[in-house]
């Protein structure tokens, strides 16, 4: 039989993530895309640990560890130094976290998008430091519990626009991504493969321990995240947006919530006006382009 | 070939003859001339390496981990806050055994602002397994990043060659330039064991549990020892080639010397004045210069030390709470066994004039003292 997705695994089933980790998933659906001939930078985040600890590996390609602030820069230097011994074939991918990426990681990576270095920027986006056990990131959405926001209002600033910030340094090629919607996501990664220059992804990762949610329900979370309008899919090339999700209908974004704990917290009042700011961000038209 | 450079300058030209294959910078005073040659070198190719204009230093240091990691000979220079920025990195690149090569240019750090030399920022960081080399002079730059390669790339640990701010660095001496020739002859490729590669791919920093980490710094206290004889070794062979000889101490007039001021960086050259002109009045004054700091050349401190020697350690670097940094590991590598006295002088902080003067003042206060048992910590300034 021949399917969509390529049927290779760089990735093993020994890994040592939680259930229904959306982490993991990402990682094998984006290592479909990427092939063997790539290198993996990660700094800290839930990935150090479940890419295993030494001697052991899931992956089955160099990965180089790195400190918490310091991915994208040290994947810039990979790049340059696998180049200057004449290397130019190999991917260099860095895999980060929402901390890692919107926080303590922003600058290295504002740097590296600035000077357009040939690298894939990765940040699988769990919306909360969950490998220290779920405190509030610059990508923990309004409302959300977390062991740091502990009160019943959760988080009380929005989430941080990544996406814009990213945009705003002109990359290449830009894509948001979440794992139940495999084959968008393979593809993408595919086609970053091809792109030379400053490439990034962004991807919406459920973490059923950090969002308090079933680990069975995690890629049905990852679906309502995209039918309800939360999470939009698209790309940017050369300055381009395409949507590739359009939604004849979007689904209440209370599927979505009410599915998670960490929203336990949030009132109807709180709900509608969500659900106002999603639906005035969508226009109207349910397939316009926010 | 002569050539007249400034201290900045000899650095980025000794860092193009070493064939660097990555290059990463950043600017702070008084470094940014060997960042701005480097580029300059770089566009005009007399640098053939990669050139990364990154937009922090610990971004610069992030940048050399993963080119090193990935088999590349690198280099990079910076001062100051920018060193003490890439701490976290100094670390990492030290544990993670490759051998960088890094100039600092000392000057002193904040709060208040200030530019002048000060060898405060890199002693403060002596624990991050980076080896550490003093020069006094701009051929000793030149040579001393030269060697920095062979040393570093011999034991896998990477090395800081440390000259003075503005005393050094904006200084212009005569420096003999060698040929590319014979550097090439000297330095040969950079060969890695192990590098990031999809055909035989390798996980590097993995967590590791207590008894690998352990032995893993226990194995890089092996090698710090074996860098004592690498820098011997390697300064002995490019005497060899070129005819400069270094080593981790320098004794200038010491065969006899009763009292001897010990001093690292750009004040050796002051300090070699200061014992001439003790020696035309006829008292027994020598200098020792400290080229190296980590591995700290305790056998070598050991060996040259005589009975009832006097050592008047100049500091140009205080550890508040403890003193001169240089008396406190002197001290450390003496005690108990040496019947040697230790007196401790911070001088010059931040960018202060150590001259030919006060150095003979510190002499004479050392040499005169009734009795040999050290002072704690002295602050001196030279008053004119």
């Amino acid at each position: 039989m021949k399917t969509s997705i390529p049927s290779n695994e760089l990735m093993s089933s020994g890994h040592l993530a939680c259930q229904g980790c959306g982490a993991t998933l990402s990682m094998r659906y984006a290592l479909k895309g990427l092939g063997a001939n790539t290198v993996i930078v990660i700094p800290a985040c839930c990935w150090t640990i479940l890419a295993g600890p030494a001697p052991l590996s899931s992956l089955g390609l160099p990965v180089l560890h790195s400190p918490f602030a310091s991915a994208a820069a040290a994947a810039c230097g990979v790049k340059a130094g696998l180049r200057s011994r004449g290397d130019v074939e190999t991917q260099v991918v860095a895999w980060a976290g929402d901390g890692g990426t919107f926080d303590i990681g922003l600058q290295a990576l504002s740097g590296v998008a600035d000077r357009n270095e040939d690298i894939l920027y990765v940040c699988y986006d769990n919306e909360a430091y969950m490998n220290t056990g779920v405190q509030r990131s610059g990508g923990t959405p309004q409302g959300a519990w977390t062991m740091s926001t502990p009160g019943a209002s959760g988080s009380t600033r929005p989430k941080k626009d990544l996406d814009a910030i990213i945009l705003a340094h002109h990359p290449v090629y830009f894509a948001t991504a979440t794992p139940a919607y495999a084959e968008d996501m393979v593809l993408k990664f595919t086609k970053a493969r091809a792109i030379k220059g400053f490439r990034f992804i962004h991807i919406l990762s459920p973490c059923p321990p950090g969002w308090k949610s079933d680990p069975k329900d995690s890629a049905r979370l990852s679906r309502l995240a995209v039918q309800t309008g939360l999470l939009r899919l698209y790309e940017v090339e050369d300055g381009r947006m395409r949507l590739n999700m359009p939604l004849s209908k979007r689904k209440p974004v209370e599927d979505f919530l009410r599915a998670q704990g960490r929203y336990k917290g949030m009132g109807t009042a709180q709900i509608a006006d969500l659900q106002r700011r999603v639906d005035e961000a969508w226009g109207k038209d349910p397939e316009s382009e926010p | 070939m002569k050539k007249v450079l400034m201290g900045n300058h000899a650095a980025a030209v000794a860092a193009a003859l070493a064939r660097v294959q990555v290059t990463v910078g950043y600017p702070i005073t008084p470094q940014t001339q060997v960042y701005e040659l480097l580029a300059e070198m770089k566009l005009n190719g007399t640098l053939a390496g990669e050139f990364i204009a990154a937009e922090s230093e610990h971004s610069v240091m992030a940048a050399i981990y993963g080119a090193a990691t990935a088999g590349a000979r690198t280099f990079t220079a910076t001062s100051s806050q920018g060193l003490a920025y890439m701490h976290e990195m100094l670390h990492w690149v030290a544990g993670a055994r490759l051998p960088v090569v890094m100039v600092d240019v000392n000057r002193a750090l904040g709060a208040p602002w200030n530019l002048g030399t000060d060898q405060t920022d890199s002693l403060s960081q002596r624990d991050t397994g980076w080896i550490q080399i003093y020069c006094s002079t701009n051929q000793e730059i030149l040579d001393s990043v030269l060697m920095a390669f062979k040393i570093a790339e011999r034991v896998m640990i990477p090395t800081m060659v440390v000259l003075d701010g503005f005393t050094l660095s904006h200084s212009y001496e005569p420096v003999d330039v060698p040929a590319q020739d014979d550097i090439d002859a000297f330095l040969p490729p950079f060969k890695p064991e192990l590098t990031l590669d999809p055909k035989r791919p390798m996980t590097f920093g993995a967590l590791v549990g207590p008894k690998d980490y352990l032995r893993l710094r226990r194995r890089m206290a092996a090698d710090m020892a074996e860098a004592e004889r690498a820098i011997d070794e390697v300064g002995r062979e490019f005497g060899e080639r070129f005819g400069r000889f270094y080593g981790q101490l320098d004794a200038y007039r010491c065969e006899d010397a009763e009292t001897v001021l010990v001093t690292s960086g750009a004040v050796g050259s002051t300090a070699r004045a200061a014992v001439d002109a003790l020696r035309e009045q006829g008292l027994a004054a020598g200098n020792l210069r400290m080229r190296s700091f980590r591995p700290f050349p305790a056998q070598a401190l050991r060996a040259f030390v005589r009975p009832g020697m006097r050592l008047a350690v100049i500091d140009r670097n205080y550890s508040p709470g403890a003193g001169g940094i240089f008396a406190q590991e002197i001290k450390a590598a003496l005690y108990p066994r040496s019947s040697a006295s230790v007196h401790g002088y911070v001088a010059g902080l931040g960018g202060g004039d150590i001259t030919v003067e006060l150095l003979q003042e510190v002499w004479r206060r050392v040499h005169d003292a009734a009795a040999a048992e050290p002072e704690p910590a002295s602050w001196v300034e030279d008053a004119r």
